[in-house]
């Protein structure tokens, strides 16, 4: 199978120069020829794991835990204005 | 002094013979001297430091003295902690201050550690050499043409050429125990569940842990008491495991009764002769020690790394896709609108690794591929979690290698990454079952350091403690020194 490599960046959010989408595609696809080998077995009865313990998720209580933290939690975001964070314009 | 264990460090302290302003400013001393030549640390604040062991000692003038009161922890750059910058390795994380401690920083502080300073890793945790950092690569003091392992590879450097006590790391596949092997000292990966992941930056949430890397196993077991435990604001942290006595798990002087599973997928054609014979022979002394030594097979050994390149990657895509410029970090010049600021700011941020691993993971997710890749090595892991689980039921603890090739050369397999994947070969299987798994020193080949990994039934961290501690007791691996740096 031959990945392309611009539409999963595109995917990914990731742009990338023609340079690294040049190398990048042929080192996918090796790795996915390897991952591939999985194949080999026949899994058809086999519950998949997401969680390696059988444990349930616990709830913990719907309580307010936080303090108004705004300013401390936005001090690292790259442009902050009037408690809000600026993009570029989403809207025309 | 710098090559002491911290349960003799605590001693030392506790008897009034040093101070933590002594040896922090110990610590900081070798860091000054080494850490061009290593690379270990990314981040160092020497007042920082020096104000927290004052603040330790003036708590130890006043009150008793807390479980770590005054010992020096280096700690991987990946946990979120206050006093310093946290960046992951990363460009994308330049400059950023978290608001917060990761729940494991939060009970060093409360145990009266000293957090000494932020180490190198690869990006992400991306990586078995630490040469993915953005911040160059980390080397190894048994011979610093070589890599320290990874991704936790300047918590292993610095522990290794006393540059530090003792260490934090975390381990997706392998990153605590392949890079405590090869730099010669011990490293933990507890069970899956057993220590929140609260502000550690997320890498695979299924798989990721955080664990000690120390000079000692009973240094492990010290380290281990105090972070882990049920955290409520961790929903994958579990909330009635069985507990351990950690350090009561550390006094045994023999093996006897111990059943030893010896699985013959971890001793392979192409794998070091050296690291093969040293721990064959480790496991002779286990046997003249009292263990019994059986032969058993897990048999999907050899999908296991296949099912981890899918899930790991799968699992970061989804992780990393916060990384956008919105938020913290960095975001590109002049984005000319918001899908421009996105790609550019990640293709600018994130090193060649980090991207192709998102992309291997964007892929496998993707509409049409993902029953043939990401739930296909979830089934995988279940058939690789049923082989332990069988084995466990005629052996108490495995052993295998924990690497198969000792310390490489900077650069030697940074062209292939299929070549850098497998060097996680022994590793990645437990993982993917949430086991536990121990890595100590058990000799050298070619005067590079080789580690024995154990690996215990889930939630009996206490099994392997007990055998690594016998082993220790008997041998003196663990007391070498790697000669320009002693």
């Amino acid at each position: 199978m031959d990945i392309d490599v611009r539409k999963v960046a595109d995917l990914a959010r990731i742009k990338l120069t023609d340079k690294e989408a040049d190398a990048l595609g042929p080192q996918l696809n090796n790795i996915l020829a390897y991952v591939d080998s999985l194949q080999k077995l026949d899994t058809s009865d086999i519950e998949p794991t997401a969680h390696p313990h059988d444990a349930a998720m616990p709830l913990r209580a719907d309580a307010v835990t936080n303090t108004n933290r705004r300013d401390e939690l936005q001090a690292s975001a790259p442009k902050v204005e009037a408690g809000l964070y600026v993009v570029p314009k989403v809207i025309e | 002094m710098p090559f002491t264990s911290i349960v003799e460090l605590k001693q030392r302290l506790d008897a009034g013979e040093t101070s933590a302003e002594e040896l922090a400013g110990l610590y900081l001393d070798r860091i000054e001297a080494h850490n061009a030549e290593l690379n270990a640390f990314v981040h160092i604040d020497r007042e920082q430091i020096m104000a927290q062991a004052k603040a330790s000692d003036s708590y130890r003038a006043k009150h008793e003295a807390r479980p770590l009161e005054g010992v020096p922890i280096a700690i991987k750059d990946i946990f979120c902690s206050t006093e310093s910058p946290t960046t992951c390795g990363s460009r994308i994380l330049e400059g950023f201050t978290p608001a917060y401690d990761a729940h494991v920083i939060t009970q060093l502080r409360k145990a009266g550690a000293v957090l000494l300073g932020k180490a190198n890793m690869d990006e992400f945790a991306m990586g078995s050499s630490n040469e993915t950092s953005a911040y160059g690569p980390c080397r190894n003091p048994w011979d610093t043409g070589r890599i320290p392992g990874g991704s936790s590879g300047g918590s292993a450097s610095a522990v290794a050429a006393g540059l530090a006590p003792a260490a934090l790391g975390t381990d997706t596949g392998g990153s605590i125990r392949q890079p405590a092997a090869v730099t010669g000292i011990v490293g933990m990966k507890p069970t899956y569940g057993r220590v929140s992941r609260r502000g550690i930056i997320a890498f695979a949430s299924s798989l990721d842990q955080a664990g000690p890397m120390t000079r000692t196993v009973a240094d492990t077991a010290l380290i281990a008491s105090i972070i882990s435990g049920h955290d409520a604001g961790d929903a994958t942290s579990v909330a009635d495991a069985p507990a351990v006595d950690w350090l009561g798990a550390c006094g045994k002087k023999d093996m006897k009764g111990l059943k030893i599973g010896r699985p013959k997928e971890y001793f392979v054609e192409g794998m070091n002769a050296g690291v093969r014979e040293s721990v064959e022979t480790a496991l002779k002394q286990c046997e003249e020690m009292g263990a019994e030594i059986i032969d058993i097979s897990l048999p999907h050994t050899e999908y296991a790394v296949a099912a981890y390149y899918v899930i790991a990657p799968s699992e970061a895509s989804a992780n990393l896709a916060r990384y956008d410029g919105v938020r913290y970090g960095r975001r590109c010049a002049d984005p000319k609108d918001l899908a421009d600021m996105y790609t550019r700011t990640r293709d600018e941020g994130f090193g060649e690794e980090v991207k192709r691993r998102i992309l291997t993971g964007t892929f496998a997710l993707s509409s049409g591929y993902y029953d043939a890749y990401y739930k296909k090595a979830q089934q995988i892991r279940t058939l690789i979690r049923q082989d332990f689980l069988n084995a466990f039921e005629q052996v108490d603890v495995i052993a295998t290698p924990t690497s198969p090739v000792p310390a490489f050369k900077i650069g030697e397999k940074t062209d292939d990454p299929i070549t850098m994947y497998l060097s996680d070969i022994f590793t990645i299987a437990v993982n993917l079952a949430g086991l536990p798994g121990l890595s100590q020193p058990c000799g050298f080949t070619d005067n590079l350091p080789v580690g024995l990994q154990w690996i215990a039934p889930a939630w009996r961290e206490d099994v392997f403690l007990s055998a690594a501690s016998a082993y220790e007791a008997a041998t003196d691996w663990h007391t070498r020194k790697p000669e320009n740096f002693s």
